[in-house]
């Protein structure tokens, strides 16, 4: 299946085709996991990434699925989701409408302190620069943290490679609906709060 | 008041009115058949677990009412996937018990243990592994609204062998009770009124329009809805394979079955439609054959319960989610209400009715020193049968024949394997549905390839006193697949003979406790089938010999555009195939 999470290491390019994200409420029940995972391999429906956490209300958890546009029609997505039982509310969230955020833990490699290559310092600045931190020094590597949005992380990734990536894993991007701004009188008629449900 | 999750099931099928149990008991559901013995609840004892998946549907094909089987955990609940999926594909209401080795022992690979929930996820509307015995209750009225609301479709609870030994304060849940257990679950009933106020637009703007009818409507209860609309607009209808029976093929705006071995009236009426109202159907692609040619001229009304079948084929002009019967009927209501006289459409009736008369249903009478002619028995069969009777059939050449030579004049009077196409179904099928309606005459028409993979259910049709009748068409053959053969791999035979005579179908029934009778010659045809109408304490069986080389027309070649369809030989005129 095409179930390419970042997990994969490489296949994290969620910036380069055009995608949605969706957010799905389901049931936190033993299973509900693998009936999503499932009705992706079944109905041959490409996804970028998965991200499954509980919400604040524990009967809940929330899965953000990324999927592909270019392989995969959001509408058959979100009903096909639909029909699972355990599936209590779906929003598609357009890029634009969406605060989305991933992180990545990469290691890479540099010089030990006098040796050839890029030093730890070189490394460490550009991971400043992208506002990440150093989570672990070794001998002659370090493994760095880097949230933000999935092109940011896009991008850092691009700029390390000269380096070499020994591993890294991404998360999958996580997302919430943008908050509405304008004071509750002067909303667009129409604009439905925070959450679109798709369908019900 | 204490019971042990056992009793606790069976007390839970009785609350939701089961009548009769199929099934087959084995060690993880050995607990579950010991309360059985003093329950008012029917069990019928099944030979193989796929017999009592297909009498589940069978049952609820004729009732309306779930189907109930019940077998023990791993090799059973193998068996039972491929009713499973058979209900699926044709949303057909089961609930389904399987027993499942102890808590402490799974995920093991104990003694047959298999990961059922994992194996049926896909070909159930939804199943549950049930970790404690106070879940029992609650778990058995889920499964019995989930099969039956919505889309129907099958629901597995797979129950471990102490669940059920342990014991539960018995309680019943309420209908709040259930319906906050499953917060994701809110079938819509109701057509959105703006869509369906725009589908009479459409409807009363169409010159050629075609009422595309599925097995929703039967599902819906709504033959009678269906019935009045038409009526009221004065358009023809199709039936597809699954809705034989929701209009009656005696009316005169009755067109038949469209799709593959549709009728030419039927396939050519949809391909030159401008409005296709489609109701309870899926375009499904026996029906469409290749989609990019299908009704190229049509506007689309799309109404179905699921509105993931909205648009999935074919982009709906005006997609509606909703009960079929209520659409309709909200849709008679609007039409009525609008008072808009509906245009002439006599120059599309004209045009219809020239197609009827130059293509009807076709067969050359049968010739000295050949087989029986399939359609010719089955018309045999359909005139001596008292109205009402009910007709399965199984899956190839002579299930085709079935649809096309049968007449059907009731809803719940067809019993078929449509979606997935399931050799085998007929028997078993047969038997559930002479357990829903022992007043009804059932034949099932069976292929002698079908025959053989599901007889052994006749024993327990015997056994239980379950006369069903049984028409093989004995062709010999693997017979549908012989005629692609034929027509698409230059009649290279590959592995698709037979034997009309091994095995020996008339000693075969006669052992498995049934009247069985050969008929080889025309004159047999019709003081057999009285014989066997007559028989009414045993299951009967009539091995007829057909001919072999008979295939079914019309006929759209895998792949191709139903203005491709290839009449009978006999009417063609002089080219190949008839496009008109
Ligand atoms: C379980 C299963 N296996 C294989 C097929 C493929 N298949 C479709 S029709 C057919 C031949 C059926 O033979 P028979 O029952 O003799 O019916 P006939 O076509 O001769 O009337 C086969 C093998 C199927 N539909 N189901
Ligand atoms: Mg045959």
């Amino acid at each position: 299946m095409a179930l390419a999470t970042s997990s994969t290491g490489w296949v994290s390019g969620s910036g380069h085709v055009r995608h949605q994200t969706l957010s799905i409420i389901v049931e936190n029940r033993a299973g509900v996991l693998a009936r999503v995972s499932a009705l992706f391999a079944r109905r041959g429906f490409n996804i970028i990434s998965l991200a499954v956490a509980p919400t604040d209300d524990e009967a809940f958890s929330r899965i953000t699925i990324v999927i592909d546009l270019e392989e995969t029609s959001v509408e058959q997505v979100t009903k096909q989701l639909f029909k699972l039982v355990n599936v209590v509310k779906i929003t598609e969230l357009a890029p634009g409408e969406a605060i989305e955020r991933e992180l990545a833990l990469i290691s890479v490699r540099c010089a030990p302190p006098g040796g050839p290559g890029p030093s730890r310092g070189e490394v460490a600045d550009l991971v400043r620069i992208f506002g990440g931190t150093v989570v672990d020094v070794g001998q002659e590597a370090l493994t760095v943290m880097v949230a933000g949005q999935p092109s940011l992380l896009d991008d850092f990734e691009e700029l390390l490679r000269p380096y070499e990536i020994i591993d890294m894993q991404r998360t999958g991007r996580v997302a919430l609906p943008k908050l509405e701004r304008q004071a509750p009188g002067r909303r667009r008629a129409g604009a439905s709060g925070l959450l679109r449900p798709v369908a019900h | 008041m204490q019971l042990t999750g056992a009793q606790a099931l069976i007390k839970s099928l009785e609350m939701e009115r089961t009548e009769v149990i199929f099934g087959l008991p084995g060690g993880a559901i050995l607990p579950a058949y010991d309360p059985i013995l003093d329950s008012p609840i029917r069990h019928v004892l099944v030979r193989h677990e796929q017999g009592a998946g297909h009498m589940a549907e069978g049952y609820a094909h004729v009732t309306g009412r779930p189907g109930v089987a019940m077998v023990t955990s791993g090799p059973a609940a193998t068996n039972l996937v491929t009713p499973l999926c058979n209900a699926y594909m044709d949303s057909v209401p089961m609930v389904a018990i399987t027993g499942q080795v102890s808590r402490s022992v799974i995920g093991s690979d104990s003694f047959q243990e298999a990961d059922t929930v994992g194996i049926t996820r896909s070909v159930t509307k939804h199943n549950e592994l049930l970790m404690s015995p106070e879940e029992i209750p609650l778990a058995v009225r889920q499964a019995f609204l989930l099969a039956t609301t919505g889309r129907p479709g099958p629901v597995l609870l797979d129950i471990p062998k102490d669940v059920l030994q342990a014991k539960m304060e018995w309680y019943w849940p309420t209908d709040g009770e259930v319906s906050d257990s499953m917060p994701g679950y809110r079938p819509t009933t109701k057509g959105h009124p703006r869509q369906v106020r725009e589908a009479a637009r459409l409807i009363t703007a169409s010159k050629r329009p075609v009422i595309y009818a599925g097995g929703g409507i039967l599902k819906a209860h709504a033959a009678d809805a269906l019935r009045k609309l038409a009526e009221l607009i004065n358009v023809p209808v199709v039936t597809t394979l699954m809705a034989r029976g929701a209009f009656p093929d005696s009316h005169r705006q009755c067109l038949g079955m469209p799709g593959m071995h549709g009728n030419y009236t039927a396939v050519t009426s949809m391909q030159e439609a401008d409005l296709l109202i489609a109701l309870g159907t899926r375009f499904d692609d026996r029906v469409t054959g290749n989609t990019s040619g299908f009704a190229p001229h049509a506007k689309i009304i799309h109404v179905d319960i699921d509105p993931a079948e909205l648009s999935k084929i074919r982009q709906a002009d005006v997609p509606i989610v909703g009960d079929c019967r209520l659409v309709i009927e909200e849709l008679v209501r609007v039409l009525i209400e609008g008072g808009e006289p509906q245009p002439d459409r006599s120059a599309w009736w004209a045009q219809i009715a020239d197609w009827q008369a130059r293509f009807p249903l076709h067969y050359d009478p049968q010739a000295d020193g050949e087989g029986l002619k399939p359609q010719a028995v089955i018309e045999a069969l359909r005139d001596s049968s008292p109205p009402g009777t009910i007709l399965v059939a199984g899956v190839g050449q002579h299930q085709m024949w079935a649809s096309q030579y049968w007449r059907f004049e009731e809803p719940y009077t067809w019993v078929n394997s449509g979606g997935l196409g399931t050799m085998g179904f007929a028997v078993p099928a047969a038997v559930g549905a002479k357990v829903g309606r022992p007043d009804r005459t059932v034949w099932a028409i069976d292929g002698d390839g079908c025959f053989q993979m599901t007889a052994q259910e006749l024993v327990t049709a015997a056994a239980e006193r379950i006369p069903v009748k049984i028409a093989i068409l004995n062709n010999a053959y693997l017979g549908m697949v012989r005629q692609w053969q034929e027509l698409f791999y230059e009649e290279r035979y590959s592995e698709v003979y037979l034997s009309p005579d091994l095995p020996d179908y008339v000693k075969w029934s006669e052992a498995m406790g049934c009247a069985a009778f050969r008929v080889e010659s025309p004159e047999d045809v019709q003081p057999v089938i009285d014989k066997a109408n007559s028989i009414d304490d045993r299951p009967v069986v009539i091995d007829f010999r057909t001919d072999w080389l008979e295939k079914v027309f019309p006929m759209v070649p895998a792949g191709h555009s139903n203005s491709d369809i290839i009449v009978h030989p006999a009417q063609r005129s002089g080219g190949e195939k008839v496009v008109q």
